[in-house]
């Protein structure tokens, strides 16, 4: 199911997080399945545990299916002095689901994340690629009403 | 050579090698550092940050058990900075842990509850940040309660490294670092091997195994099951170190005494089928070699071992002995051999073992071992959980008056209690082997070259037949599992030839198995060793094919080695096994 990843990289250690990546990107609800851990172990020869221990230490990487679009809410502190809490409030409430939880359309999964690097915009999330900034209410309302209106 | 360094603790002068690390330059001048994630056998792991020292001659800290000693270096092992700073960390550690100290397994002999009080640390300074996590119940041989855990990092450098079984791994970062398995699914889901070595290393109570002991109470104290037992060749090397005895002898008699005391109603010995083992697998061995069979011959008496074979070397299976463990022998035999001898019905016995092993508890629940139409093996109790059950029965052990074992299943050699120790059962062997071989006894019955603690230990020996001339027989013995995935690589490569091969799971063999007393040593481990062959040379029988208790099992009872009878109730089959949660994937060999 993954030859095609493991095509582009040679069964080295080091490719690991980037075989990762892959597979998480290709995957439509964005993670990564037991049984991608267990192909990946027998390509690369590493024990399965210890892909599991690379895989939650990064923030990035999921082991849990998660909905078609990812919001990552940055928490670092330059964010949380403008208010990232306010924003966090504001989108459990909208999207009705904790941290880490994925709505029961499937099409939002609400995380955090560190610092991502504009602070000057703070405070900042992301929705899988995209970069959103200077968070208000009413601006969260907009964009996560577009994207529910796109599906 | 390497060269020597000079170095000052505390005002003190010291010369060590250059790499020494600061810790060990601090006990060669006596001085004491406190430490908690470090362990003398493991690498360090530097977790805690107890260990940490000042210097005279340099405005920073460092980690002593992991940083090597310097040329001219003046170090400070304790200050008021320092004995705040260790204070703090383990304030901040009791704020994430479980607290449960009189409730506790490790209980009087936990590091972390020594230190904290030690340092008269107060647990209430820092607020309680535990997230409780539920208790990984469902492997048959460890509880694990990540509650108590301190993310010292020892289990993972014993299980992945010393073991390289790769059950355990870490999980998530910072606050949230757990220890745990594969997708957080537990000890029964996960490859794990069951050696409980991971229990034995831990400093807190976080890793222990499966508790039978409460179920061995409730079938003594029920007048209506008859309860026979079992203790391993390790158990006598051990009892006298934990009851403030000689540790460098076996006590044999108090041990045989003190389960009489306990109400057990047959108190019989492992060593009697560690013999038994040996007259089938040395016969199934010098088969194989007459006959053109599978070789190398790997020992199956540690069902560590099995099910690491299992899981990582499947094809390995057909080398593998079909002999089941000594445990195993031993409870088919008591619920036929003896119930028939004593007419009892085997539906009332209680097969219980006493073994230093957590891994014979899951061997014991493995589906195949009820070969005598019941479970075989009842209940094992690791030598952990016997000491607590002789001191909860308030035995004085070391004034017990001596006692035998019980007739029919009690006798055993000198070839039995070296079972206990890495290469033991390699010298077991051989010495019967010869005798069969050469139709006279070996002039010199101890065979130095497999004992001690190397990792690998090989060797050639030479061996004048009487029915097919000289042999040459290359054989190797392996303890802890990173050693028997070694061996195993090189005979898949084809890079070695051996005829045959013992493997034991625990470093040190069974005396230093996964049910020994927490914190056992490398140099525990060896001395333990040391006492079994110590009784061995003192034994007036020192040969499995001498043992009268086994041949009047084979004339009553089982006919001779190998035979029919023999194979259905002392042999047994392997299966594959998944990497990923040790799952049965299919049958390999089967039982004839
Ligand atoms: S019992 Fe052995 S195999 Fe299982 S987790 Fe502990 S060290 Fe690893
Ligand atoms: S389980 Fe025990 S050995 Fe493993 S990290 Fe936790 S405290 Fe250390
Ligand atoms: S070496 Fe002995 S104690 Fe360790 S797992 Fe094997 S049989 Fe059990
Ligand atoms: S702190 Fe939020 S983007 Fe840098
Ligand atoms: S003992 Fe040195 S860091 Fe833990």
């Amino acid at each position: 199911m993954y030859e095609k990843i493991f095509e582009k990289y040679s069964p080295k250690k080091d490719n690991l997080i980037y075989i990762l990546h892959d597979i998480q990107d290709q995957h439509p609800q964005h993670y990564i399945s037991e049984d991608a851990v267990s192909e990946v172990s027998e390509y690369l020869r590493i024990p399965f545990s210890h892909i599991y221990g690379v895989l939650t230490f990064y923030t990035m990487y999921s082991t849990k299916p998660r909905g078609k679009n990812v919001i990552r809410l940055c928490e670092s502190p330059p964010c949380f002095l403008k208010g990232s809490e306010n924003v966090l409030r504001k989108l459990k409430k909208t999207l009705d689901v904790k941290i880490n939880q994925t709505t029961k359309d499937g099409l939002f999964t609400l995380e955090l994340c560190a610092c991502l690097g504009v602070c000057g915009n703070a405070p900042v999330m992301m929705i899988n690629d995209d970069v959103y900034g200077n968070l208000n209410d009413e601006k969260i309302d907009k964009i996560i009403n577009k994207i529910r209106g796109e599906k | 050579m390497t060269k020597l360094i000079k170095v000052s603790i505390d005002g003190l002068e010291v010369e060590v090698p250059d790499g020494t690390t600061i810790l060990d330059a601090a006990k060669k001048a006596k001085k004491y550092i406190p430490t908690l994630c470090y362990h003398p056998d493991l690498k360090p792991t530097a977790n805690c940050g107890l260990c940490v020292v000042e210097f005279e001659n340099m405005d920073a800290t460092k980690r002593a058990c992991s940083t090597p000693a310097w040329e001219g270096m003046k170090v400070i092992t304790n200050s008021n900075k320092l004995r705040k700073l260790r204070k703090s960390l383990l304030e901040l550690i009791l704020s994430n842990h479980d607290v449960a100290c009189p409730t506790c397994d490790q209980n009087n002999k936990c590091e972390l509850q020594d230190l904290a009080n030690l340092f008269n640390v107060d647990d209430s300074i820092f607020p309680k940040i535990l997230k409780k996590r539920p208790l990984d119940l469902d492997s048959f041989s460890i509880v694990r309660d990540s509650n108590k855990c301190i993310s010292c990092g020892r289990c993972l450098i014993v299980c992945q490294e010393i073991q390289t079984v790769y059950a355990l791994t870490e999980g998530g970062r910072g606050f949230d670092k757990v220890i745990t398995t594969s997708f957080d699914k537990g000890m029964y889901d996960s490859p794990c091997v069951n050696c409980g070595q991971c229990t034995v290393y831990c400093p807190v109570g976080a890793l222990r195994e499966k508790n039978h002991k409460d179920f061995v109470w409730e079938a003594l104290l029920d007048k209506s099951k008859y309860v026979v037992v079992q203790e391993a060749p390790a158990i006598r090397a051990t009892l006298g170190e934990e009851f403030g005895m000689n540790p460098e002898e076996v006590t044999v008699g108090k041990m045989y005494a003190a389960l009489h005391k306990l109400g057990f109603d047959r108190v019989f010995d492992t060593n009697f089928s560690a013999d038994l083992t040996i007259m089938e697998e040395g016969t199934e061995l010098i088969t194989r070699i007459a006959t053109g069979g599978t070789l190398p011959l790997i020992t199956s008496c540690c069902p560590g071992w099995v099910s690491f074979m299992e899981t990582y070397f499947p094809k390995r299976a057909e080398n593998t002995s079909t002999c089941k463990s000594p445990q195993q022998m031993f409870g088919t035999l008591v619920k036929t051999y003896f119930a028939e001898k004593e007419k009892i019905d085997p539906a009332n016995i209680v097969s219980v073992s006493i073994m230093p092993c957590t891994a014979k508890k899951f061997e014991l629940a493995r589906p195949e071992m009820k070969d005598s139409g019941y479970q075989d093996v009842d209940y094992v109790l690791t030598t952990r959980e016997f000491i607590k059950m002789i001191k909860e029965a308030g035995i004085d052990f070391a004034t017990l008056d001596e006692q035998k074992a019980d007739n029919l299943m009690g006798a055993y050699t000198g070839a039995g209690t070296i079972f206990g120790a890495t290469g033991g059962v390699m010298e077991a062997a051989i010495r019967t082997a010869y005798f069969v071989l050469v139709g006279k006894e070996l002039d010199d019955l101890d065979i130095k070259a497999v004992r001690g603690m190397t990792g690998i230990k090989e060797a050639t020996l030479t061996i004048p037949t009487k029915d097919f001339g000289e042999i040459k027989l290359n054989v190797v013995v392996a303890h802890g599992l990173s050693n028997a995935r070694q061996v195993m690589e090189w005979v898949e490569s084809g890079e070695k030839d051996y005829h045959f091969i013992e493997i034991m799971a625990c470093p040190g063999g069974c005396v230093g198995g996964g049910g020994q007393p927490y914190g056992s040593s490398i140099a525990d481990r060896a001395r333990r060793g040391i006492s079994l062959y110590k009784e061995d040379k003192d034994l007036p029988k020192r040969c499995s094919h001498q043992n009268p208790d086994v041949n009047k099992c084979y004339e009553d009872f089982l006919g001779k080695p190998n035979s029919e009878k023999a194979h259905k109730l002392l042999h047994t089959n392997y299966f594959e096994r998944s990497k990923l949660n040790g799952e049965i994937i299919r049958e390999i060999t089967h039982k004839h």
